[in-house]
């Protein structure tokens, strides 16, 4: 089966003040349809680096990039952008929500920037609410939420577009333990629903809600395994 | 993005900060209701002088010594000029020279009061005709008579007052024809005491005393030569006409082969208003340069604050991008949060320089004059659309700043 993402020697280089520093050192890997993925390392280790590679955010110095089969070197910033709507969906670990404006407003963003018609808006941002479990938050300013709820009305917000995967960035990282275990378990539901998760994490407890976890140290993959024993809904700490 | 969703988005970005935008604009507002207030008021003004000079009569033409006036000397100059005569209004009289000619009497200004058993009042003196005053500023007796071309051969001391010089020098006494004012140490007899009438052109008809302009000559002024000769021609259309043989006539009586030298010149109504057209336009035109300068200025602090929001904003704009904005999508979003910003200056500069333009009208109202408003609609578009001109020129250089920002900017924490 042809891989959803493939990544082949994918280097990145940053220019400080002319002095490179190599953050990616030659990254190799496959994601299949359907899988469920963490990338794990400490800070500086390269893992954000690679997650901006291959969430369509930043560009890599080296190497191939095929995305649903396709070289992504072949696509102009306006396709990217089409990318990014329709088949990706990203939790940012800051959530990012807009501010004095509804949960509805916040989902329905990423369709202002689509071709799907607008009567159907309401509806799909509707049910991606729904899906996360805020629908009676649907009205309510979304910068007075909760962090938990805000990180779900971000999930919501992935997921408005139906998108092939989810990118997701520490998605946990700014939640209490309580609020983090319901964000994993909708991740987790997602996954079990078929979409793709890609998920960068430094924490193991949250990594093993994957069923794999790359493993990268100063900018090349350190291990790429299996995991024994992979985490499920309400398993958030054991 | 539809315009719609360009419209909320824009407000969004501009209700966040409400007072900022709304200082923002002030520039803007400034401008546009100035050049709404300047080319309101300058067309009140034309309409103003252009009903005192018909006022006068559009058939009515004045011959002055010396030059064209440039300056203040220059006018003040022309009381000593001596240069309009006797003779030359007898010229102007034979039909042969000047056909159309209905009415002519030269003038001339005796400056000082005049006084009545010690009541004086500085009093508008002409050395004039009391028939052609009459008919020149429409003015009707109230009782009393005028005097005629006997009285003026004679040099008569007879005097035809104003109703505001009655009221100052006889205060409540009723009957004033018969007695005796002194003007310049010369006691002039009231024959005549003309209705209130007010403001003609420039001269206050209440305010003025008529007597015989050879009186004035000889027995006042000690001079032979007149400051004015005023005439009517036969109707307006002889105007242009009537002119030119008045320059004929008297270029050929003064020896002028060359015009520029000429010794008098010849004033019309309607020479007069495009004088002063000439002068209201050229006035709107430099207010309206330095009007630019402002909306420049304001257009300036209105980039200076889109950089200061794109820099503020550089996490959402990351986050839609990340989420699928395109480069053009960005781009568009704030121009046209920057167009939004310059036109609401631009909507309420307009009504704001109409509001003041229609106060300022109210105002000269009360104050007596026949002021009328006039929305200047042709500045009223100009500005609209200098102010999205404005938004989209200094609101370019942000947007494709805000537009080169990169996604990743959303994900920094």
């Amino acid at each position: 089966m042809q891989p959803l993402i493939s990544v082949k020697d994918l280097e990145k280089t940053f220019y400080d003040s002319e002095i490179p520093t190599q953050a990616l050192r030659g990254v190799t890997f496959d994601i299949q349809k359907g899988e469920f993925v963490a990338i794990m390392g400490a800070s500086g280790s390269g893992k954000s680096t690679l997650l901006h590679m291959i969430g369509f955010l930043d560009q890599y110095t080296k190497g191939e990039y095929f995305f649903d089969g396709e070289n992504i070197a072949n696509f102009d910033d306006d396709e990217i952008a089409h990318i990014r709507n329709k088949k990706i969906g990203f939790v940012f670990q800051s959530f990012n929500l807009l501010s004095g404006t509804s949960v509805l407003e916040n989902v329905k963003l990423p369709l202002v920037y689509s071709d799907v018609p607008e009567k159907q808006w309401n509806d799909l941002a509707t049910k991606a609410i729904e899906a996360v479990g805020l629908s009676h938050r649907i009205g309510n300013d979304a910068q007075r939420l909760s962090v938990g709820e805000k990180q779900r009305v971000s999930i919501a917000r992935a997921l408005v577009n139906d998108p092939d995967v989810i990118f997701a960035d520490e998605p946990t990282g700014n939640l209490d333990s309580k609020s983090g275990g319901q964000v994993m378990d909708i991740i987790k539901r997602l996954s079990h629903k078929g979409k793709t998760v890609v998920l960068i994490t430094h924490e193991t407890h949250t990594a093993e809600y994957a069923q794999r976890i790359i493993r990268i140290l100063d900018g090349k993959i350190f291990s790429d395994e299996k995991v024994a024993h992979v985490r499920e809904e309400g398993e958030f700490i054991k | 993005m539809q315009i719609k969703h360009l419209f909320k988005t824009s407000y969004m970005g501009l209700r966040t900060n409400m007072v900022r935008s709304l200082l923002t604009i002030l520039g803007i507002v400034i401008g546009i209701s100035a050049i709404i207030l300047i080319f309101s008021l300058g067309k009140g003004a034309e309409n103003l002088i252009m009903g005192e000079l018909s006022g006068m009569g559009t058939d009515t033409i004045v011959i002055r010594p010396g030059q064209q006036p440039k300056g203040l000397s220059d006018i003040t100059d022309a009381l000593f000029l001596d240069s309009l005569t006797t003779e030359d209004v007898e010229a102007l009289k034979r039909k042969s020279n000047v056909p159309y000619l209905a009415e002519i009497a030269p003038a001339v200004m005796v400056p000082g009061t005049a006084s009545y058993r010690g009541e004086t009042f500085k009093a508008t003196n002409f050395g004039w005709s009391a028939e052609l005053m009459v008919k020149m500023f429409g003015a009707e007796l109230e009782s009393g008579v005028l005097f005629d071309d006997i009285d003026i051969k004679n040099k008569a001391s007879v005097a035809v007052i104003g109703s505001k010089v009655k009221e100052e020098l006889f205060g409540n006494e009723e009957n004033v024809i018969g007695k005796n004012i002194k003007i310049k140490g010369r006691n002039f007899r009231v024959i005549g005491v003309m209705s209130s009438r007010g403001q003609v052109s420039s001269f206050n008809v209440d305010e003025i005393i008529v007597i015989p302009y050879s009186t004035a000559q000889v027995y006042l002024l000690g001079i032979n030569h007149y400051h004015e000769i005023i005439l009517k021609a036969t109707s307006a259309e002889f105007v242009n006409q009537t002119v030119q043989d008045i320059k004929d006539t008297l270029r050929e009586r003064h020896d002028i082969t060359d015009i520029t030298k000429d010794d008098f010149f010849v004033v019309t109504p309607e020479g007069m208003l495009d004088q002063i057209s000439t002068i209201l336009d050229a006035l709107t035109l430099f207010l309206s340069a330095v009007v630019g300068i402002s909306l420049v200025v304001g257009g300036v602090g209105v980039m200076n604050i889109m950089l200061v929001s794109v820099t503020e904003r550089t996490k959402e704009i990351g986050l839609r991008k990340a989420i699928g904005a395109t480069n053009k999508d960005v781009m568009v979003q704030f121009l046209f949060e920057a167009i939004i910003l310059t036109i609401t200056g631009g909507i309420v500069g307009v009504l704001l320089g109409a509001g003041l333009a229609t106060l300022i009208t109210f105002g000269l109202n009360l104050a007596g004059y026949t002021w009328s408003f006039s929305f200047p609609l042709g500045a009223a578009i100009l500005g609209l659309v200098f102010s999205i001109a404005i938004g989209l020129i200094f609101g370019i250089y942000p947007a494709r700043k805000a537009s080169q920002k990169s996604p990743i900017e959303a994900l920094k924490r």
